[in-house]
């Protein structure tokens, strides 16, 4: 029976949510298709991340040891390419991260395997394999086939499947050593840091008004500040505005910044770019303002104002202010 | 320290409504404007401070036709000290893969301590070639890199990782960086400096001499469709006069509860 393979992401000691998202499809090709799931779990002192798992897929590869305590993707290439021989899986599906993305390019190098990134489903058609995919910031799909290959490998960007376990599975448990030592050690981890520590935690927010490349230019942030202080909310910012350094990092939402959960979000000059939709799956209400009918945050908003910021904002903030008055 | 840096020169597709071409491989491209990549911008710029501070050169590659060397010449605006262009006719014909392949056999006869490369490009979104050309040339790497400095041989980087958290790392020189947007502020190019980088090298070569069999770069993944974004609910526009929207607005954010 051929296998998927479900590389563990995990990160502290903590599971990231990707490998349960990357199990959920998994489990789901697996009943449509006989696949049996494997999970390869590489790290140190990881029984608990296994315990959360052993529900979601047929057999668990542990390899435990000290030289795992953090990713390295040239030790994670070397292990899985081996697995990759011994098992010949049809399909590995990794994690569409900042760690995902170093390993999975060198693995398919290294492997000779075909590799579809930032895959958003999975699909077959008329038995053969096809992915879908984004480009041109998420305003074109794609589906996506491969040339004739024992496996592929895709990776899969986060928050597209449920992290719900489906099926019922009950793993089995395989621990591995390998010879970590003969593998050469290219780049030492140093530390972790904090990239968006800062006085303003904008995840706590009930009301964010957020501005984004839209904007135009630094001076113009005032404009949506106010709106921001007029609703006694906090200003936050989409990625290209830390970009330019307009405004600090502790400020933006999105996957590499901060995830929010505010009751309303008003988006202002935010194109939608997926990243930074991550951030804010969390929120109650959102609310786009933006002169292109054809931004992809206007797909995910509750409400919409197609036009140019600079005339509805202030005319926004006037309104808010006149309400408030009484 | 002398640097390559792998550029890309993609269409602009911000507020601009994209069409799908006839094949329904790609998108219509005549109304398009084309612009270096984000990445790369910031990768070439990353490159010309580290040139700036420790000597060395910096070259910027890319792959494409005559048009593409418009990025190049930009680059070279910026200060690179020369840039080669890999004429393979049709690119649209190569995956990542290909493309890495070319890249590599290329860079491997520079001298070079880093590569760099943006972690992705805005067209096709597939962010694998730095990657995989760190792993054609054999050399250490990292993605996602913030932060560089260099020390005693080594690069120590920031890479960014998801919710806020940097990774530092070590990694011996040469190196392979995959460069994230934001690492610096790229300088700005006038008319006037691109036209004077004219003088400065601009070295064409043809695939068929770099001896990469067909074979090899055909492409493992193939695109079988693109389409326009299947129709969804979206969002409820609100419409009217200026007044108007802003009554429906402060309605909302009422019923929400979040205007007093």
């Amino acid at each position: 029976m051929s296998e998927v393979f479900v590389i563990v992401e995990h990160r502290l000691g903590e599971i990231r949510d990707i490998t349960l998202e990357m199990l959920w499809k998994a489990g789901e090709l697996a009943q449509k298709r006989s696949y049996n799931v494997t999970a390869i779990l590489l790290g140190h002192e990881v029984s608990s991340i296994a315990e959360t798992i052993s529900d979601r897929a047929d057999k668990i590869i542990i390899s435990d040891d000290e030289q795992l305590k953090n990713f390295n993707a040239d030790i994670y290439k070397e292990i899985i390419a081996g697995l990759i021989e011994e098992s010949k899986p049809s399909l590995i599906l990794i994690g569409n991260t900042a760690w995902g993305m170093e390993l999975a390019p060198c693995l398919a190098v290294r492997t000779g395997f075909p590799l579809a990134t930032d895959c958003i489903d999975i699909t077959f058609r008329d038995g053969k394999l096809t992915v879908q995919r984004q480009m041109f910031s998420g305003k074109i799909f794609s589906n996506v086939s491969f040339s004739s290959s024992a496996g592929c490998l895709l990776t899969i960007r986060s928050g597209v499947f449920p992290k719900d376990r489906i099926g019922d599975r009950q793993a089995q448990i395989v621990q591995r050593e390998f010879s970590l030592k003969e593998i050469p050690q290219k780049k030492d981890f140093i530390e972790f840091v904090e990239t968006a520590a800062g006085d303003v935690d904008i995840a706590q927010a009930e009301l964010l008004v957020s501005v984004g490349r839209g904007i135009g230019e630094e001076e113009n942030i005032s404009l949506v500040r106010e709106l921001a202080e007029a609703l006694n909310g906090l200003l936050s910012c989409s990625r290209p505005i830390v970009d330019k350094n307009w405004l600090p990092k502790y400020l933006q939402v999105g996957s590499s910044g901060k995830s929010v959960n505010p009751k309303v979000y008003v988006a202002v000059g935010i194109s939608g770019a997926f990243q930074h939709l991550q951030g804010i799956t969390g929120a109650g209400t959102v609310i786009a303002i933006n002169k292109d009918p054809k931004a992809p945050i206007f797909r995910a908003a509750d409400y919409g104002i197609v036009g140019d910021l600079f005339k509805i904002v202030p005319v926004l903030k006037e309104k808010v202010l006149e309400t408030k008055k009484g | 320290m002398d640097i390559v840096v792998c550029v890309k020169r993609v269409p602009l597709t911000e507020e601009v409504d994209l069409a799908v071409d006839e094949h329904k491989k790609g998108i219509k491209k005549d109304q398009l404007a084309f612009v270096l990549n984000d990445w790369d911008n910031y990768a070439i710029e990353e490159a010309l401070l580290l040139k700036e501070k420790y000597g060395g050169t910096v070259t910027a590659i890319t792959v494409g036709s005559e048009e593409d060397e418009e990025v190049l010449r930009r680059c070279l605006a910026m200060g690179a000290d020369r840039a080669i262009r890999i004429e393979a006719g049709d690119v649209s014909r190569f995956d990542s893969f290909g493309i890495s392949k070319i890249l590599s056999r290329v860079v491997k006869d520079l001298p070079f301590d880093l590569v760099f490369t943006g972690v992705l490009a805005d067209d096709d979104y597939c962010g694998m070639v730095g990657m995989m050309m760190a792993e054609e040339l054999g050399i250490n790497h990292a993605n996602m890199v913030t932060a560089i400095e260099i020390e005693n041989g080594k690069a120590r980087t920031t890479s960014e990782l998801e919710g806020g958290l940097g990774e530092v790392s070590l990694i011996a020189l040469p190196a392979l960086l995959a460069i994230q947007t934001g690492i610096n502020e790229p300088r700005y190019v006038s008319i006037l400096g691109i036209r004077k980088a004219a003088k400065k090298e601009l070295k064409v070569m043809d695939l068929s001499e770099l001896g990469i069999s067909d074979e090899e770069l055909s492409p493992r993944t193939i695109i079988e469709e693109v389409y326009l974004p299947p129709e969804t609910e979206g969002a409820q526009i609100l419409t009217g006069d200026p007044d108007k929207i802003a009554s429906d607005f402060v309605e909302i954010l009422t019923k929400k509860g979040v205007m007093g």
